[in-house]
């Protein structure tokens, strides 16, 4: 995520809906936004509209202590593909209405249920295609969940941990091979 | 690089530049014989590689539609993917993990040794394996692979010491860094691996060979190759004399040109090679090219498998490291007293996180159950099963009407109904791998279903008799002598090794045997 797309809230015009948050203390994007508090326009959705694909969003990747923005991101990108082509829109409102106006404060399994009752949907294979596809890649995911990712150009991990474990017993040198500079 | 007339009947044209085509080109432009090899994809390079894994994957992949039918749960899991090639310079060897264990002597002999299994389509190969061995022989030297020809292994990552110590204490004894075409230590003018643990999405170093910076740059240091990059065949034509006379295809710009030429070598990985040939119907074919015994698209065969995933309760860090570099050999058998025909490889397997969701786990996990495997990203380790599949006729590459590419042609179909015994070595293999990973003290052990094949073998198989296959011996066609198949599709049966180094020896033998055709004016 980039400053770009946290932008202050007092910078608003014309979007046609908008989702905001606040970043939780000790998150890696605190270090870098101008501020705590995060909004984040939509093109094609309602704010309440993305109010209940946020929710759908945490129950089908539900990490407790990982940022709302991190999840907001997963609603900007299914915005975008909503602002792109009318049928996705209506496909999402379609999906959006079978839930209901209670599903974003209904208790988690009260979701699941509701969820689980459209798992054959389209809406629900595109919220789960988007939201596994777009929330893991992001900067946030990587942070919480420990993945380093590009490697390159630190010159991979010969030399950074990639044989550090040692809770087990190390593999004798006929089933391994030499550490190159070791 | 040679320029090459579109009206020179005297090239040969080789259709795909990866493990098949690309290998083939060199051996035959260094024994003086003008290429033009056409790739549909665009040329990438060591610089130019993403590490971005979604940019990665979309840099290197073959994306264009394809449709999917049959009972494997491929369709339902990966509908929009339900195979993953690539279309690039270099093709799969750009993406391919380095794994190069050979075929094994009862696999190339497998109708024999198995027996008549209800509902396959098993034959023998027509190659001895003494013969298929003088050949991995050469291919591993040139390919420089590890734990061959004196070559070290790969060091033990993290990951691999979790695979190893679960293995031997279930009792396995053959377990190690695997063979592998990625250098420990500079060879080949490439660069040695620094366990990045970003092979699929190309590698930087060059430590892992692909035809892309060795034998593609070789065949145009000959003067002999005439690489036509973005040029997509659309269909090969033939003369009256029921002969190849050239291929029509798409240059970068899309317009339709066409080549001459003496001899055509189609080797764009099996579902376009079946697609290619199926297009290429004619009046006096009507089936499509090198069909007459309805063999082209069917026995598609891919590897039986998919992940498991060990979720532990201490750090592994499993993306850290050579992607597939480990290996059990124990279960590579055919001993039925497993409950099924054939064996399978336990290999290595880690993926980088924006992939596993999607990639790496059943489209019917999510919630809590999905969120639990991914808190566990750290401490995670992984096995791809990599197990002979069963060939079936009804497998098949068809051409699907209603769904067309850019140049309004019919897009591939891939028809996967699962062997009942491809569902009982998957099971067994699950059981072993959990076995493994609770070893070691695994919390929780979780499998995906069937994942797109990278492995896709065997839509125009080579056969003694005509009438079971497509090519013979030589992957040279059976209905017309200048029409050769070079890639994994002339594989006759998949066996249970990851198919490059075989689709790599198979290559260098055709290259031989060409040349010889072409010196003796046989083609």
């Amino acid at each position: 995520m980039t400053s770009k797309t946290l932008i202050p809230r007092r910078e608003f015009l014309s979007a046609s809906g908008v989702l905001t948050g606040l970043l939780a203390v000790g998150s890696p994007l605190a270090l870098l936004a101008p501020s705590r508090a995060w909004a984040l326009e939509l093109k094609a959705l309602s704010s309440s509209d993305g109010a209940t694909l946020m929710a759908v969003a945490r129950t089908l990747a539900p990490h407790d202590k990982l940022d709302d923005a991190a999840y907001a991101l997963v609603i900007q990108s299914v915005d975008a593909d909503a602002a792109k082509n009318p049928q996705v829109l209506a496909m999402l409102h379609e999906g959006i209405q079978r839930l209901g106006p209670g599903f974003a404060t209904a208790p988690e399994s009260t979701r699941v249920q509701e969820l689980k009752a459209l798992e054959s949907s389209d809406f629900f294979r595109t919220l789960r295609t988007s939201t596994l596809g777009v929330l893991y890649a992001t900067p946030l995911a990587y942070a919480y969940f420990g993945y380093e990712g590009e490697a390159f150009s630190k010159g991979g991990y010969l030399l950074r941990g990639f044989n550090d474990l040692h809770w087990l017993p190390e593999v004798p040198p006929a089933d391994s091979g030499p550490v190159p500079g070791a | 690089m040679a320029q090459i007339s579109h009206d020179d009947s005297s090239a040969v044209v080789i259709i795909g530049s990866g493990a098949g085509g690309g290998t083939l080109a060199h051996e035959l432009t260094r024994r003086g014989i003008k290429v033009v090899l056409l790739e549909a994809g665009a040329r990438q390079s060591l610089e130019s590689f993403s590490q971005v894994p979604g940019d990665a994957f979309a840099q290197l992949t073959w994306l264009e539609p394809r449709t999917f039918s049959g009972t494997s749960t491929v369709g339902i899991d990966y509908p929009t993917l339900p195979s993953w090639t690539c279309k690039t310079v270099g093709g799969t060897t750009v993406h391919w993990t380095g794994a190069t264990p050979r075929i094994r002597p009862w696999e190339v002999k497998s109708r024999t040794t198995y027996g008549e299994i209800k509902g396959a389509s098993l034959i023998d190969w027509p190659v001895e394996y003494s013969e298929l061995e003088h050949y991995y022989g050469i291919a591993e030297k040139r390919m420089v692979v590890t734990r061959r020809n004196g070559n070290p292994g790969l060091p033990a990552s993290n990951h691999f010491k979790v695979m190893y110590n679960g293995a031997r204490r279930i009792g396995y004894k053959r377990v190690h860094t695997n063979y592998m075409a990625i250098n420990t230590r500079p060879a080949d003018g490439r660069g040695l691996c620094i366990q990045q643990g970003f092979c699929v999405q190309g590698c930087k170093t060059g430590a892992k060979w692909s035809t892309l910076y060795t034998e593609i740059p070789r065949a145009e240091a000959t003067g002999n190759l005439d690489l036509r990059i973005q040029c997509r065949a659309a269909r090969i034509e033939h003369g009256e004399n029921g002969l190849v006379t050239g291929v029509v295809y798409r240059d970068p710009q899309g317009q339709e040109q066409r080549q001459k030429a003496r001899i055509v070598c189609v080797a764009c990985n099996s579902v376009e090679t079946a697609r290619l040939l199926l297009l290429s119907e004619s009046a006096r074919f009507p089936k499509g090219l090198a069909n007459s015994s309805d063999q082209v698209g069917r026995n598609y065969s891919c590897h039986t498998g998919g992940f498991v995933w060990g979720l532990f309760d201490k750090p592994i860090h499993f993306w850290r490291g050579t992607t597939l570099a480990g290996i059990v050999e124990d279960e590579t058998k055919h001993d039925p007293s497993r409950g099924f025909a054939g064996g399978y490889h336990l290999e290595l397997a880690a993926l980088d996180l924006p992939s596993l969701p999607l990639a790496g786990l059943p489209s019917t996990m999510w919630g809590r159950d999905l969120a639990f495997v991914l808190e566990h990203y750290r401490n995670m380790a992984g096995i791809f099963i990599n197990g002979e599949d069963m060939p079936r006729a009804t497998n098949r590459i068809t051409l699907n009407p209603k769904v067309k590419d850019a140049f309004g042609l019919p897009v591939a179909n891939i028809h996967n109904d699962d062997h009942e015994n491809n569902a009982a070595m998957r099971a067994h293999a699950q059981r072993q791998s959990k076995a493994l990973y609770e070893a070691v003290g695994a919390i929780r052990v979780v499998a995906s279903r069937q994942t797109p094949a990278t492995h896709n073998m065997c839509t125009a198989r080579m056969s003694k008799d005509p009438a079971d296959g497509v090519a013979n011996a030589h992957g040279q066609s059976h209905d017309i002598a200048n029409l050769f198949i070079s890639d994994g599709s002339a594989m006759s049966t998949p066996g249970s090794a990851n198919p490059t180094l075989t689709i790599v020896a198979l290559a260098l033998r055709q290259a031989e045997y060409i040349a010889a055709q072409m010196n003796a004016h046989a083609i």
